[in-house]
């Protein structure tokens, strides 16, 4: 496997915590993304990752500690504008625009892109019809890019639940994002889903986009990331290879001794 | 066609038919119009719930009243006063929006509500120490709407044809309406629009997905309350007369009525909703004299048997048709298939 591992720092945290009362979700987590990688997280379950992904895209604010995208600070920075500054992602649990079509989804994901007006809607002068028809194509080949394009119509809550994640990745690329986060895309999907998703994934990388994975299904995990890091408890333990990561004594650890007693491998 | 003539011909039919008091009921359904198709772009696009929404009708009415009568000597034009109103109410819509940006759902609806009593308080109020708006005797004798030296407030005869004061007040209420309109829709299929409609469907994702949400819901407020800013002026043209008591809470809640009944979020809708709300109530008002004449007296008064036929309307419409009588493409679909409505899903995964 070509290793991105080695290139320039697309995403930096430093320290970053996250407390919760008297519960550290995360804690002093620091990490390095590259330009181009594909960066998986994994953990048990309520190891801090969607926390993780909350303080990246500025949805929670970080008790301490620094993020980086592109040398950027992200700290302080509303979630639109990290939108804007090139950070996407999707949800966990899905959150689409239920009542809206595919194809609206995905319109509003370029949203942050485009900047028509109150009065480009109102007198759609030259610049606005152009701009509205560039968003609507680009909203169009992204449904077929993941998929989904036979659902263009649909109205995004009556998707089967694949696509739905799908759709989300769709919307999520529609920002034009550096960095792609992905909080457990694989899940609920069938196996023929995942060999989609795996194939997907490669493909995003190879337009340059770097991907952070956040993912139970170790197979896919280790077959996909060029690294790995290991969240516990909010900590980070472990972080390197796939291989190494899953030789390491205190991942095999975290996982055989937590509460869920599951082996590592099982998707939770 | 046929409903350009139809609604070009309109006044002259209801003149005809129903008498003068017709014509003038006609021109407020096309205010309530503007007012409720403002509201719609608040309540039904951006989904805010705004309880306070008539304070931009006031705050129209009052500029206008304040800048085009004798009370400070000014009698500024109409063609100046029309924007005028429209931007000044903006700037009041983005004023209630600035400091309720974090709120939601009921806790929205209490302040908006809280902001419209303080806007007709305000009106009620300041006529001491320096008296600008008169107090509760409200400012009288507003210059009649004049178009090019032209005085809507007169009857004027053209080709023969008599057109009262509530005949031309007619054909401008209309033209402004069909504005309204077209800028409603217009924005709607939008790149605003879609905006609204995300920061309705789930704020979070919408915000995580790069929309500004805090611009695009001032931007909502704004253009609502333009709308109700430019109805105010026609309002306080057209009367002549206008005091805080035509400002209060009711009013907002029957504009939200329109909306809810007729279809929220759908333009046919709202306009179906002002209309029935606007003329059923007058009509009602007929039944006092049918008693007189089966019962030779009086039974129920008519104004109480009003409210009773409204109440109970709106109970079952919501019982049997929450989506309103013509709902947006939108509301027809949450309404369809589910159940109740879902709860925005939380950040993070309960521990399992
Ligand atoms: N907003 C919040 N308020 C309080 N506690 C929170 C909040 N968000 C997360 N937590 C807690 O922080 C811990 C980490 O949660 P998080 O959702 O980040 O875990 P996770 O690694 O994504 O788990 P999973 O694999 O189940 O998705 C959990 O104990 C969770 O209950
Ligand atoms: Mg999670």
């Amino acid at each position: 496997m070509t290793s991105r591992s080695d290139g320039p720092i697309l995403l930096e945290t430093r320290g970053l915590s996250k407390q919760f009362g008297g519960l550290a979700a995360l804690h002093a987590v620091s990490l390095n993304i590259h330009h181009g990688e594909i960066f998986g997280l994994i953990g048990p379950n309520g190891a801090g990752k969607t926390t993780l992904f909350n303080c990246l895209t500025g949805l929670y604010t970080p008790s301490a500690g620094e993020v980086r995208l592109d040398g950027q600070r992200l700290n302080g920075l509303k979630p639109h504008t990290v939108a804007k500054q090139g950070l996407a992602r999707t949800f966990q649990n899905i959150r689409l625009f239920s009542h809206m079509s595919a194809l609206e989804n995905v319109m509003v994901g370029c949203h942050v892109r485009t900047k028509a007006n109150v009065l480009g809607a109102i007198f759609r002068n030259r610049g606005t019809r152009d701009e509205e028809a560039a968003i609507r194509s680009k909203a169009h080949e992204l449904l077929k890019l993941v998929g989904v394009d036979k659902h263009a119509h649909s109205l995004a809550k009556h998707l089967p639940y694949g696509d739905q994640r799908r759709l989300e990745i769709a919307r999520a690329l529609a920002t034009e994002p550096k960095l792609l986060a992905l909080d457990e895309p694989a899940a609920g999907m069938n196996p023929a889903e995942r060999v989609a998703l795996i194939a997907l994934i490669q493909a995003l990388r190879a337009t340059g986009i770097a991907i952070l994975l956040i993912e139970h299904d170790v197979k896919l995990v280790m077959g996909l990331c060029d690294r790995v890091a290991v969240l516990d408890y909010g900590e980070k333990i472990a972080e390197g290879a796939p291989e190494a990561v899953q030789r390491d004594p205190k991942v095999i650890e975290a996982y055989l001794g937590g509460s869920i007693g599951g082996a590592i491998g099982q998707p939770a | 066609m046929l409903l350009g003539v139809l609604l070009a011909a309109l006044p002259f039919l209801v003149d005809a038919g129903l008498g003068r008091t017709w014509v003038r009921i006609l021109d407020f359904t096309l205010l309530y119009m503007m007012l409720a198709l403002g509201l719609n772009i608040v309540v039904g696009y951006a989904g805010l719930l705004d309880l306070g929404y008539i304070a931009f009708y006031a705050v129209g009415a009052y500029l206008y009243a304040l800048l085009a009568s004798p009370q400070f000597g000014l009698h500024l034009p109409f063609w100046l006063l029309l924007p005028l109103g429209a931007l000044v109410a903006g700037l009041f819509g983005m004023l209630l929006g600035a400091p309720t940006l974090r709120l939601r759902g009921d806790y929205l609806a209490i302040v908006t509500l809280g902001f419209g009593e303080i806007v007709r308080i305000f009106m009620n109020n300041l006529n001491a120490p320096v008296n600008i708006t008169n107090g509760p005797q409200g400012i009288s004798l507003i210059d009649p709407i004049s178009i090019a030296g032209v005085s809507l407030g007169q009857t004027h005869t053209f080709a023969g044809i008599e057109f009262s004061s509530a005949h031309s007040y007619y054909y401008l209420f209309l033209a402004l309406t069909l504005l309204v309109m077209f800028v409603s829709m217009r924005l709607q299929d939008s790149r605003i629009g879609r905006a609204w409609a995300a920061i309705r469907e789930d704020e979070t994702a919408a915000e995580a997905m790069g929309i500004n949400t805090r611009n695009v819901k001032l931007l909502a407020f704004a253009m609502g309350a333009s709308f109700g800013g430019v109805s105010g002026g026609l309002f306080a043209g057209f009367q002549g007369f206008i005091s805080p008591e035509s400002f209060n809470l009711l009013e907002s809640i029957m504009i939200l009525c329109m909306i809810v009944l007729g279809g929220m979020g759908n333009i046919a809708g709202v306009l179906l909703g002002a209309f029935l709300l606007t003329v059923l109530p007058e009509a009602l008002r007929s039944i006092g004299d049918f008693q007189r004449w089966y019962f030779n007296r009086i039974i129920v008064d008519p104004a109480d048997l009003r409210m009773l036929l409204f109440g109970l309307a709106l109970v079952l419409m919501m019982l049997f048709r929450p989506q309103g009588m013509i709902p947006s493409a939108q509301r027809r679909r949450e309404f369809k298939h589910d159940d109740a409505p879902q709860e925005p899903a939380p950040l993070y995964d309960q521990q399992k």
